[in-house]
């Protein structure tokens, strides 16, 4: 018998041990209301009879022949590699273990995942990784309040409405406050960040600016103009960042971002409901002893061999909870190998070539749909490789194209009611230029 | 252990030196050497005001990371910054070059609270 279950007799010591008469005992503060007295479950099935149905369900998703959705979630080529690296039962299987240094490859590979983000972003450390680019994004937040000992936080409208309410939820335990600076939404404005609206924001003690390059509607803000007028305020820049964008984009570093938050998504993870996605984020060295989680640092053991070892840990809620950094993050492990592995099999001129590939198709989808009369650009000012359409009934189309398995991009207006005449079309090195006819042909139909 | 005779000691081992109105604080020597070596020291702002035996900082060893609470109240006028990139002076010479902070003292009145050398070694026999 490979698994024992506690037995009968096993039970009956135990609750005499602790002086309870039953299991049920154990219970009786919990109210008979909020307990559960039935389950309502069916019938146990057969492992077969278990495939059938899973493979029944499976068979309801219906996946689109063309994709234009982006809205933070990119569909990139994943190179075979990617799966097979972290397909390797050594890191399979191997979470950031406790006994940390035993495990010397999965440190190594840690430790190369954080020099890549570095190079990438122009700063000088990054973290071993976060949940998702909206947790970083907070977590980065939270950083800004502790290393300016101020309690308001500055929020660009462009910045993901998802990670806005996260981080809304962050800073409500806390009590911080977040103020949100508008973008410019009007017909043919910039669709960007208004640096004096920022300043404004930030006049009275708030300890950062959090702003995205490129923004939620794809357009390039004028980061370093933030970043001035967050420093003239003395708060930190949090730069959200697409990471395929910064093989051709300014790196936060050189426009003096004090903190840079991501979602590593498009760095080899597919797309897929619910994650696992892998956070990123990045720091100036100054900031060190106040990043949350984990951080690997190279060293050399006494015989001076290079080695790899968990650093700085006194940040860390297991070495003094109640002070820690975050006591409410982890690494994504796993998920920072596969972008570690793709960044290595592309390396930087591959990843040059998927950003211009994907700015590059992106205009080919704007032109398309300009040159049909079918949609035009929303705003002014430049893009990177998403751009907000605007389009008659925007929603009516979108949901007539989805049956006919086109997804026409993400709706704004659904969050946003200004812009609900609009599209916001990404497009990626995979989008072809007849998935760019289909989408212009699928829209005329629907004119 | 010695323990220079004119300073001042608190239970939580920081000790006082008084000139007129400023005192120096610092953490004792037998403080230190339970820390083991000191890797980081997070200092107090200039201009930030203590509270008697609140916090004011942190230390950070090889073993362990103690906060530092401060043996009198006022606002803090200067603070080492030789630390941040030597906090082993804080090993070394914790009575001299290993000094944290100095503070422009509000109620020197505060002082009674604290023990002399000979209280203190008392204490940490």
């Amino acid at each position: 018998m490979t698994y024992s279950p506690h037995t009968d007799a096993d039970r009956a010591r135990m609750l005499d041990a602790i002086g309870v008469a039953s299991v049920e005992d154990l219970f009786a503060d919990i109210p008979a209301a909020v307990r559960a007295s039935a389950w309502d479950v069916p019938p146990p099935l057969a492992e077969q009879e278990v495939r059938a149905e899973l493979a029944r369900l499976a068979g309801r998703n219906r996946i689109p022949h063309v994709s234009f959705l982006g809205a933070g979630v990119y569909r990139h080529l994943i190179p075979s590699v990617v799966g097979e690296v972290i397909g390797r039962p050594e890191f399979a299987t191997a979470y950031t273990p406790y006994q940390p240094e035993v495990s010397q490859g999965t440190l190594q590979s840690i430790y190369e995942f954080q020099s890549i983000i570095c190079e990438l972003t122009g700063m000088e450390v990054a973290t071993a990784s976060h949940y998702d680019g909206a947790t970083a994004t907070a977590e980065a937040a939270l950083m800004a309040c502790r290393l300016t000992r101020r309690s308001r936080v500055a929020v660009s409208a462009g910045v993901n409405p998802d990670y806005r309410r996260v981080l809304q939820t962050y800073c409500s335990g806390p009590g911080i406050e977040v103020i949100t600076v508008p973008v410019d939404l009007a017909d043919g404005g910039s669709g960007t960040t208004d640096p004096a609206a920022a300043a404004a924001a930030l006049a009275d003690d708030v300890a950062c600016l959090v702003a995205a390059q490129p923004n939620f509607y794809g357009q390039i803000e004028p980061m370093q103009e933030l970043a001035d007028a967050a420093h003239a305020a003395a708060a930190q820049l949090v730069a959200v960042v697409e990471p395929t964008s910064l093989a051709i984009l300014q790196a936060p570093g050189d426009y003096g971002a004090d903190l840079v938050a991501a979602e590593g998504q498009p760095l080899g993870i597919p797309a897929s409901f619910g994650g696992p996605y892998v956070g990123i984020m990045a720091a100036r060295m100054a900031s060190v002893r106040q990043m949350p989680g984990r951080l690997v640092g190279a060293t050399r053991d006494g015989d001076g061999r290079k080695g790899y070892v968990l650093t700085l840990q006194a940040r860390e809620q297991h070495i003094r909870r109640e002070k820690a950094a975050s006591n409410i993050c982890t690494n994504q492990a796993l998920m920072a190998l596969a972008a570690t592995a793709y960044l290595t099999a592309v390396g930087p001129a591959g990843l040059r070539e998927v950003a211009e590939l994907s700015t590059i198709q992106a205009r080919h989808v704007a032109s398309a749909l300009e040159d049909a009369g079918l949609a035009e650009r929303r705003f002014s000012g430049t893009y990177f490789a998403e751009v907000t359409m605007r389009v008659p009934n925007a929603a009516r189309r979108h949901a007539a194209l989805a049956e006919r398995g086109v997804v026409a991009g993400y709706l704004p207006g659904r969050g946003t009611p200004e812009l609900r005449d609009t599209l916001l079309l990404a497009a990626t090195e995979l989008t072809t230029d007849a998935d760019i006819a289909r989408l212009v042909e699928e829209l005329e139909a629907t004119r | 252990m010695s323990h220079p005779d004119d300073l001042a000691y608190s239970r939580e081992h920081e000790w006082v030196r008084m000139e007129g109105s400023h005192a120096t604080i610092g953490i004792t020597s037998f403080a230190a050497d339970e820390l083991g070596d000191i890797v980081f020291v997070e200092l107090p702002e200039v201009g930030a005001v203590l509270t008697q035996f609140g916090t004011f900082g942190v230390v950070e060893s090889v073993k362990a990371v103690s906060d530092l609470f401060a043996p009198v109240s006022g606002e803090v006028i200067e603070v080492n910054e030789a630390l941040r990139d030597a906090p082993e002076l804080m090993n070394s010479d914790p009575f001299g070059s290993g000094w944290i902070a100095k503070v422009e003292v509000s109620d020197s009145s505060e002082l009674d609270a604290l023990m002399d050398a000979a209280g203190y070694a008392d204490q940490t026999a």
